[in-house]
């Protein structure tokens, strides 16, 4: 009885992997170290760095939706315009206090996850598509529509956001901001990692992979869908506010479908389901594109599309997943696009 | 009074013209999607290409707008064939997400080679100088090119209800639509049917592309711009139904143009709207097949 039989060793394997998610290991510390070395080496690109740890924030978000919960929304755009335009709103009329600016966009975005959550989650695969989709051009539309409130086609600007904690001014280069958003993309990682892990977020990944079965099993499936997608819609928000606050506008433009597009396309880079896919997607991605669009827009969007095609063919684990998927580790299950439909 | 009324029937006339155009563009997706549960983002392009190859047959060639959709309808379709045979092999058996992200790859590779190809400007075909101008009668001014493009389309659409519903062919598509398995079983060759069907659909998104230049410009971003407007007219209809998208096209269509006059500024508001609550009350489509 001493020592554990053949059989029950992949069981222990699977504990301590379980314990091993709510520790801090090398990549923790090596992910939080390139971001704040990046503002020592490369100082002339904090903008740049900003935009990129926003968009980090967002395509998390999306993880816990997609990667996580398995609702593959094309709608998550609108949490992030929504969330941007409560804070511009809230900035514009009310304080500039940049901190509370950013739990308004995330109560408005979480507000909206919760009301559109129902009506989404009715549904499944092309229709839910067609619903997040519908959702956001008619947020659209009522942006262009609606000038008083939103400004239209121009979008909301001309607010001026407080120092943060009444200590921090924000600055043209950017080194407030840069630091601003890398704590509250920390704060969301944390909060990520403790649902993702917590009992709830173990469920929730049961109703990913066997809808059925987690209902057998007497899980309330529905609440804790919209349980998660109310999350990630509030996180989207607070990217959203973070980018209003940052770069003092908000536009139409958030709320288009190649935002959730382009934040799909840093996912599947990075790879879903697993946190730091969003953190190494986004980042290749928002930083490529930025050099890329810069040289030649169109060939970059040649190279982008065929680089999607072969990732989704080759490395449906992205390239957070690479090592399991050439067998270098093993242990953790991934969760690749190429489990077979129905 | 009569002001009022021939405004209306000159905007439900302008939106079933449009209508006509989208079931022409949609009505291949409506089968893939139904088949082969491929979620195909790319399927506009077709249309954009169908759109571009016309356009290089008027500008190199000296063809005439009618004399270029059959060089658009082949060209189309052997692209789309040889697509078929490679790309779209890796898309079955990959989950939904997985063929969206490959599709709109695919969108975006085709976005890119138009622009290289053809340059960023919006274009439209020239319309042959019989078919320009008006019928007027009871203040009612309709376009004659309008009135052609729902005549050629409605042909179509009686010419794909016949090969669907009459045809040997039809019935072994519509077999497969309804229970591929069963199909498989009956000595159906599902997977052939559904790369010819697949073919035919891209050439008739072609037609689509190559007619609907006066409604739907071509330019690099057709692709996507008109991509949400065809997967919601096949989401509408219901999947696999080819009846469904015809009837949600011409609804689209006409909500849409209805839309866009009632509140010019709202844009395609209205008919976001109205998709939503169709979609919330039937969340299948409006006939689909159960």
């Amino acid at each position: 009885m001493a020592t554990a039989s053949p059989e029950t060793r992949p069981a222990i394997a699977n504990i301590r992997s379980a314990f091993a998610a709510h520790r801090i290991n090398l990549v923790d510390v090596g992910i939080w170290v390139v971001a704040i070395g990046a503002y020592f080496v490369v100082p002339t690109y904090l903008s740049l760095g900003t935009t990129v740890l926003i968009m980090i924030l967002f395509t998390l978000s999306l993880d816990l939706a997609v990667g996580y919960g398995g609702i593959d929304t094309l709608g998550q755009g609108a949490f992030y315009g929504v969330g941007g335009y409560a804070a511009a709103f809230w900035a514009l009329n009310v304080t500039g206090e940049p901190i509370s600016g950013l739990v308004v966009g995330a109560l408005v975005a979480g507000l909206l996850g919760l009301v559109t959550g129902p009506i989404i989650l009715r549904t499944r695969g092309l229709t839910l598509i067609m619903i997040t989709l519908a959702i956001t051009s008619m947020l659209h539309e009522f942006a262009v529509t609606a000038k008083s409130v939103t400004g239209g086609d121009d979008g909301l600007t001309g607010y001026h956001i407080l120092p943060v904690l009444g200590l921090f001014h924000f600055d043209i280069y950017f080194r407030t901001a840069y630091f601003y958003c890398l704590a509250v993309l920390a704060v969301a990682f944390v909060v990520a990692r403790i649902v993702v892990n917590s009992p709830f977020g173990l469920t929730v990944r049961g109703i990913r992979e066997n809808p059925v079965r987690m209902r057998l099993l007497g899980v309330r499936t529905r609440n804790r869908l919209i349980g998660l997608f109310t999350l990630s819609g509030a996180m989207a928000g607070v990217a959203g506010a973070l980018t209003a606050q940052v770069t003092g506008l908000i536009g139409v433009d958030t709320l288009t479908f190649l935002v959730s597009g382009n934040a799909l396309i840093g996912l599947i880079l990075g790879g879903f389901g697993r946190l730091y896919g969003a953190f190494l997607g986004a980042a290749l991605f928002y930083i490529f594109s930025d050099r890329a669009a810069a040289i030649n827009p169109f060939h970059w969007l040649l190279g982008l599309g065929i680089l999607l095609i072969l990732s989704v063919r080759f490395m449906p684990n992205g390239l957070t997943g690479l090592p399991e998927q050439l067998h270098l580790f093993r242990g953790k299950q991934g969760s690749g696009l190429d489990r077979s439909g129905p | 009074m009569g002001d009022f009324l021939s405004t209306w029937l000159a905007l439900t006339f302008n939106g079933i013209a449009f209508g006509m155009i989208l079931f022409l563009i949609s009505s291949g997706l409506t089968v893939t999607l139904g088949v082969m549960r491929l979620v195909n983002l790319s399927h506009c392009g077709f249309a954009m290409i169908g759109g571009y190859i016309a356009m290089a047959a008027v500008d190199y060639l000296g063809f005439g707008l009618l004399a270029s959709i059959p060089v658009a309808i082949v060209g189309t379709m052997l692209i789309a064939a040889v697509i078929e045979r490679t790309l779209f092999q890796w898309t079955y058996g990959i989950t939904e997400l997985g063929q969206i992200l490959m599709t709109f790859g695919l969108t975006l590779v085709m976005v890119a080679m138009c622009n290289i190809l053809f340059g960023p400007l919006l274009h439209a075909l020239p319309v042959p100088h019989w078919l320009t101008g008006n019928f007027q009668g009871g203040g009612i001014v309709i376009s004659v090119y309008r009135c052609f493009l729902i005549v050629i389309s409605g042909l179509i659409a009686i010419g794909i209800w016949y090969v669907v519903e009459r045809t040997d062919f039809g019935a072994r598509l519509r077999a497969s639509v309804d229970n591929p398995r069963m199909a498989r079983c009956a000595g159906i060759n599902v997977r052939q049917i559904f790369s010819l069907t697949f073919t035919v659909g891209c050439g008739l998104a072609a037609v689509g592309g190559v007619l609907g230049t006066q409604m739907l410009p071509l330019e690099p971003y057709y692709a996507l711009d008109y991509l949400i407007l065809t997967l919601i007219v096949v989401a509408t209809g219901g999947l696999g139904s080819l009846q469904g998208s015809f009837y949600a096209a011409l609804l689209i269509g006409v909500i849409d143009t209805w839309g866009r006059y009632i509140l010019p500024a709202g844009g395609g508001f209205v008919m976001y709207a109205i998709v939503l609550a169709i979609l919330l009350a039937r969340p299948q489509g409006l006939f689909a097949r159960a």
